[in-house]
Formats: structure tokens, C-alpha cells, sequence
């Protein structure tokens, strides 16, 4: 924790005066870690977790500094709202996102009651409900960004599901969430999977809400742990979730992320490898139609030797002002020597008036690797498909149906929870039923 | 008793350098029941012909006529053109990923013939139809052509017609890069095909090699984006032995006389 304090203080030091809200001296330019945070007291912080100042540490270090954003390594992580700057909609991570339709997420008190959570989980898993105080909250995660702090300074309550050491759990564990309320709330759950054991988490979230979320995942030695976010909200509700994972050795996490429903959504998982040898896989399926606006940035940050990465988000867009966004940014550091790793975007454009933007980032700062890739694409249709179908005498829009439920297929097929199979392919054909009209 | 005709055909295609006309005036008739083989060099038009007949969108009819059964072809888009009994072979059958074998059979069977085919008997018809090809049974849970070595895409397109029973299969190239197991496979799949007495086969190779096995009754030399010579399988024999060499520019060969009908 101490290093906390100092880094901030150091970051804090060109500016010395107060903070001001919402008044920038150095113009639009100014990057929230120059904005002269007042250096919070860190008795104030709900962490309490050993392994928070490690997390913390372990990406607060870096040549950010001064030109923070450079570099993912750069960018400020704090427990407390108040070190972010409020937000204007120019910064490099909120440039995509619509911040009116926020409903408050980034300027209010999140104190709205939060969506109901329920656990049903296999023999042997633990769900328990914790205080703030909880020494396992803060071990995976630290905001970094204003409206997860915002959310990790007012969460009443928190959710923890742990998968006890060595346990294979038979079947899934599923957390329903379930909004009704439209007040902005917070949101805290935890999933630690304890070494050597093996589960799949499904976060299920439906209903309306305005929420900003934080679930932290913990992956411990040798574990193997799937966590799939479904994101089936009503069309109005707004959703922001910070995914944090932090991956032991030899550990493998399969994260995977389905936004089909709600008004805006903005998932930010991220990876941090702890010890080398593990493996990170990162799916994400999402279907935007005419106005939803669904986002999802990711971070892979490869701090330690020989771990493995790849990720694949895969979207489809139709209507008018459908906006999808995806950043990723992968993070190979000059330890993480022997770092395998590949991202890649696709998307489909259904029909004109949509929009999808698509930034791949790799940053590395060691040659002494096993591979690197990115790569993104965006189109419509591909022709070929299209006429090796419609030459077998599919019509177009069959055909057309037949390419995108493929085309997102290769996701829901990650999942292998078949009830989640199934129910997404279903979501999905609904998607396309819309279309038809 | 269909009858496929082409008329006249003149075809072209835009390239970086402007309008380039590929087909420069073929005249061809198909009759259910008959096999005709059109030869010819790289890059003489074989593969437009095909193309052009299935109606991919890249090749341009700047005039002439393709008809079936007195119907307008060209007026048809690609998929009426498959509904209305046109099937090809491609040359190089493009991947669909995520969409399985299975359901693009069934989805294809099911627009060809406008109803959806017999549950049970389609099942045991595909099984049949993928052990006489020697398709692994598990390439029907595989997506299209995804992960498909060269000969397994091409013994997947006759599956494909040995299960559509098209009135005119057209094989762009179906024998390259087939080694001779894969060739006799394919082309018995072919022969089956033909024996049902409902279809014309239009085959397109660069090689005399299938005609070892799929006999036509009708050899068309293409050269230049024109049929220079017509006959019978003879004439197959004779480009066995001869090669295109002959049909070269200045070669001796009275060319052009003998073509249009």
C-alpha cells in the first residue's frame, strides 16, 4: 500500500494545487494523472487485501508518467472517485463512449439499490454476501477508471463466490442479476478460484439497471476457470463493468463476454499475469442494434515470463446509429519474455447507419518473445460466402442469416455450458428475425 | 429433356487497367443426358464460362443469351439460377465458417426443392452420399469447407450434387490438384450423377486426365475466350498426345472457321 502513496504522490507532484472539480488549467490535453490528485489518504481505502498493493504496483510502474496516455502501463488506477477526473468525453478511454447516456454513472453518488443477486452453484462451490471489509475484496482489482472507482467507493454489499482448492465443479455456477430499478447503483462481486480447482461462472444479467459494476476474478496456481458475462439487459438499461482477473501460475481463465441487450454497455475486462505459465483466453460476442451502443475494452497486460494469450471478440451491427466499440490493448513488458500472444476483432455491418470502431493496441517492450499479433476487421458481407450460398440456391437473406449466425457462432460455441448454447443462439436468432423487418 | 443454351456470349470484367473482355462469342448447347468437356490453356476463359453461367456477380455480359428451356438465365439472380436446376462445381469452394455441413446441406436442399427434405430418409441419403465419396462421417458436423484439404472441398461439391440432382452440372476444374484416388472417387461420383438420366454435365478441365473417366460425348477446344474447335472425344485423345500447343498464335492452325455455329 505504500507504494500506492508514493507513485500517487509522485504523479501528483507537478501540479500543486488543489484539485478543482471539473477545471483543467492545461487545457483538453491534460491527462487525469496530471491533474494535481490530491494525495488521498490511503487509510481511507476499502482495500485491505495484501494482494491489492501488488496489483497495484504492478501497473503503476512504467514510463506512462507525463505522457500517460502512451502507454497502457501509464494509465492512474485508484480506489478512490476523486483521484479521476470528471469526465468530458475527450479522454483517450472514454473518446467512444456517449457520456449523456450514462445517466450519472461518472458524476453521481451511486447509491441506488443495486441490482438482486442470486447464486445457484454446483456442490462444494461457496457463495457467501460480505461487508465492505471483506480482506478478499481488492485482491484482483484496482478502478481504473472514474466510474469503477465510483462504483468500488459506494458498493453496499458484496457478492463472493469461491471454488475451493481442487474442487472440479460439476456444472455451472450461475449468478443472476437482476435489475429493476433505474437509480444508479454499484455493484461488487468476487470469483476466486482456489488452486488446482476447476468451474465455470456465468454472470447472467437481465432485467434494467443503471449500474457500474466491479467483479474481480482471481485465478490461483493451476486452476481453470471459465467466466461468461451475458449481458441480456431490457433495451434502456445502462451497464458499465470493470472485469479484473489475475491469473496465478499455470492457471488458465477463459473470459468470455455476450452484450446483446440494453442501452449502453461498457465492458473493461483485463488480464494481469502474476507467474508465468498460464493461459488466457478472451471471447466476446456482441449484436448491436439501431442506437444501442455496446463497448468493450480490454487490457492483457503480459508482466511475467511464458504466458499465453488470445483473444477474439466478434460483432455484428444493423440499424441506424448501432455503435459498437472495441479497444484492445495488449501489454507485452520487458519481463515477459517468452509471451505468446494474438488478439483479433471482427465485425459484420448488417445495413447502412451503423458504426463500428475497432483499435487493436499492442505495445511491447521485449523482442525475446514467442509471437505477437493483432488484427481487426470490419466488413459487410463477404460476396464469396454470399454467392457460394446463394449458389446452391439459398435466396440472399437466408443466406445472409445463415453467414452472421455462423460468423457469431464461433464464440457461442467457446462457451460449452449447452443451456447458455442454446439460449444465446436463440438470442441471436431473434437479432436476426429483427433485421428482416 | 432440359436444354441449356448459350448464344453468342460475350463477357467482360473490370480490372485496375479498365474493361477486359474474357469470352468473346461461345455458342454452346447442353441436352439433358449429354456430357460435353471444354478444354483449353490457362487463362482462355474456361472458368468465366462457368462463373458466368452460375451468375457471380464479378463477370459482366456485355451481350448474347444464356437460356434453359427457353427460360432467360441471365435474368435470374444466382440462387434462382441453383433453383432452377444450374448446379457449380467451383474451383476453389470458399470456407463458411461457423455454418456446419449438416445445416448448409439441409438449408440448400430445403430452397432447391421448396419444401424441407424427409427428415429420415435426407439423413440416411447424406450418410450414403458421404460414404461412396469416402467423406469421413464427422465432416458433417464441420463447418463448410473449413479446415477441408484441396480434395475433400472438391469431393464435398459433388457430394452436393450427387444430393441436389441438379438438370446441369457445371465442374469448373473439379479434377486440379485431385490425386488419381481422389480423381476416381470424384469422377465415379460424377458417372453416378449422370446415370440417373436427368442431367447435362458441362465439364471444364485443363486436363485430359478425367476423361479417363467421365466420358463426354462432345469435346470443345477453348482458346482465347472462343471454342476454336469442336468434336468428339477423339479430340480429347488427340490433345492428349498434342497438347494447346497447336492452338498457339501462329501455330498453323486454322483457328476461327471452325467455331461459330
Amino acid at each position: 500500500m505504500t507504494d500506492i502513496t508514493t507513485e500517487k504522490a509522485r504523479i501528483g507532484a507537478p501540479s500543486a494545487q488543489p484539485f478543482i472539480n471539473g477545471f483543467t488549467e492545461e487545457g483538453e490535453n491534460l491527462s487525469p494523472v496530471n491533474t494535481g490528485t490530491n494525495t488521498s489518504t490511503t487509510s481511507e481505502q476499502p482495500s485491505a487485501g495484501p494482494l491489492a498493493g501488488a496489483s497495484a504496483k504492478s501497473h503503476s510502474h512504467g514510463g506512462g508518467v507525463g505522457v500517460p496516455d502512451s502507454s497502457r502501463a501509464g494509465r492512474l488506477t485508484s480506489y478512490k472517485v476523486a483521484d479521476f477526473k470528471p469526465l468530458n468525453g475527450l479522454e483517450e478511454d472514454w473518446r467512444f463512449t456517449p457520456l449523456k447516456r450514462l445517466r450519472g454513472l461518472h458524476t453521481e453518488v451511486l447509491n441506488g439499490v443495486a441490482p438482486a443477486v442470486s447464486v445457484t452453484a454446483p456442490a462444494g462451490v461457496v457463495v457467501e454476501t460480505v461487508g465492505r471489509d471483506d480482506k478478499r475484496i481488492g485482491q484482483a482489482a484496482i478502478p481504473e477508471d472514474r466510474v469503477s472507482a465510483n462504483a468500488w467507493e459506494n458498493f453496499a454489499e458484496a457478492t463472493v463466490v469461491t471454488i475451493p482448492a481442487e474442487l472440479q465443479a460439476e456444472g455451472e455456477v450461475t449468478v443472476l442479476v437482476t435489475g429493476t430499478l433505474e437509480s444508479p447503483a454499484a455493484q461488487h462481486i468476487v470469483i476466486v478460484a482456489e488452486r488446482f480447482s476447476k468451474a465455470v461462472v456465468v454472470l447472467d444479467h437481465q432485467g434494467t439497471a443503471v449500474l457500474s459494476q466491479n467483479v474481480e476474478i482471481l485465478v490461483e496456481d493451476g486452476a481453470e476457470l471459465t467466466v461468461v458475462s451475458l449481458q441480456e439487459w431490457a433495451d434502456n438499461a445502462v451497464h458499465a463493468s470493470a472485469q479484473q482477473a489475475k491469473i496465478g501460475r499455470d492457471a488458465k481463465l477463459k473470459h468470455i463476454v455476450v452484450s446483446l441487450g440494453g442501452d449502453l454497455v461498457r465492458i473493461t475486462p483485463s488480464t494481469r499475469f502474476t507467474a508465468p505459465g498460464a493461459d488466457v483466453e478472451m471471447f466476446g460476442l456482441y449484436f448491436a442494434d439501431a442506437g444501442q451502443h455496446l463497448e468493450q475494452r480490454l487490457f492483457v497486460d503480459h508482466a511475467v515470463a511464458n504466458c499465453k494469450s488470445r483473444v477474439l471478440y466478434k460483432g455484428a451491427l444493423q440499424g441506424r446509429n448501432a455503435h459498437t466499440v472495441w479497444v484492445g490493448d495488449v501489454l507485452i513488458r520487458k519481463e515477459a519474455e517468452g509471451t505468446d500472444t494474438y488478439e483479433a476483432n471482427r465485425n459484420l455491418v448488417l445495413t447502412d447507419g451503423a458504426r463500428a470502431d475497432s483499435v487493436p493496441n499492442l505495445e511491447i517492450e521485449t523482442g525475446l518473445i514467442e509471437g505477437a499479433g493483432h488484427a481487426s476487421a470490419t466488413g459487410r458481407f463477404d460476396d464469396e460466402h454470399l454467392f457460394y450460398l446463394m449458389a446452391r440456391g439459398i435466396p440472399e437473406k437466408v443466406a445472409r442469416r445463415l453467414v452472421v449466425r455462423g460468423f457469431l457462432n464461433e464464440i457461442i460455441q467457446q462457451i460449452k455450458v449447452p443451456a447458455i448454447e442454446d439460449r444465446l443462439t436463440a438470442a441471436v436468432e431473434r437479432e436476426l428475425a429483427a433485421t428482416d423487418n | 429433356m432440359s436444354t441449356l443454351e448459350i448464344k453468342d456470349l460475350h463477357v467482360s470484367i473490370e480490372t485496375e487497367q479498365g474493361t477486359k473482355e474474357i469470352l468473346k462469342g461461345v455458342s454452346l448447347t447442353i441436352r439433358t443426358g449429354e456430357t460435353h468437356a471444354i478444354m483449353g490453356p490457362n487463362g482462355s476463359g474456361k472458368s468465366t464460362l462457368a462463373s458466368t453461367i452460375a451468375g457471380h456477380p464479378r463477370y459482366n455480359v456485355t451481350s448474347g443469351t444464356i437460356t434453359l428451356d427457353g427460360e432467360d438465365v441471365l435474368a435470374m439472380s444466382v440462387d434462382q439460377r441453383a433453383r432452377a436446376g444450374v448446379f457449380l462445381a467451383m474451383q476453389y469452394p470458399v470456407e463458411v465458417p461457423g455454418v456446419t455441413m449438416t445445416n448448409f446441406l439441409r438449408t440448400a436442399k430445403t430452397a432447391i426443392d421448396g419444401e424441407a427434405p424427409a427428415l429420415r430418409t435426407w439423413t440416411k441419403d447424406v450418410k450414403a452420399a458421404m460414404q461412396q465419396l469416402r467423406i469421413d462421417a464427422d465432416f458433417a458436423q464441420r463447418n463448410v469447407n473449413e479446415g477441408f484439404s484441396g480434395g475433400e472441398k472438391k469431393r464435398v461439391e459433388i457430394l452436393q450434387l450427387e444430393l441436389f440432382k441438379p438438370k446441369f452440372a457445371i465442374l469448373d476444374e473439379t479434377d486440379s490438384g485431385l490425386d488419381v484416388d481422389a480423381l476416381k472417387v470424384v469422377s465415379e461420383g460424377v458417372n453416378r450423377a449422370h446415370a440417373e438420366g436427368n442431367m447435362g454435365t458441362l465439364l471444364i478441365t485443363h486436363y485430359t486426365r478425367i476423361l479417363r473417366y467421365i466420358k463426354p460425348e462432345f469435346v470443345h477446344v477453348f482458346v482465347d475466350g472462343k471454342v476454336v474447335e469442336e468434336g468428339g472425344p477423339e479430340l480429347a485423345d488427340r490433345l492428349e498426345e498434342e497438347g494447346y500447343d497447336r492452338y498457339a498464335p501462329g501455330a498453323g492452325v486454322a483457328v476461327a472457321p471452325a467455331v461459330q455455329a
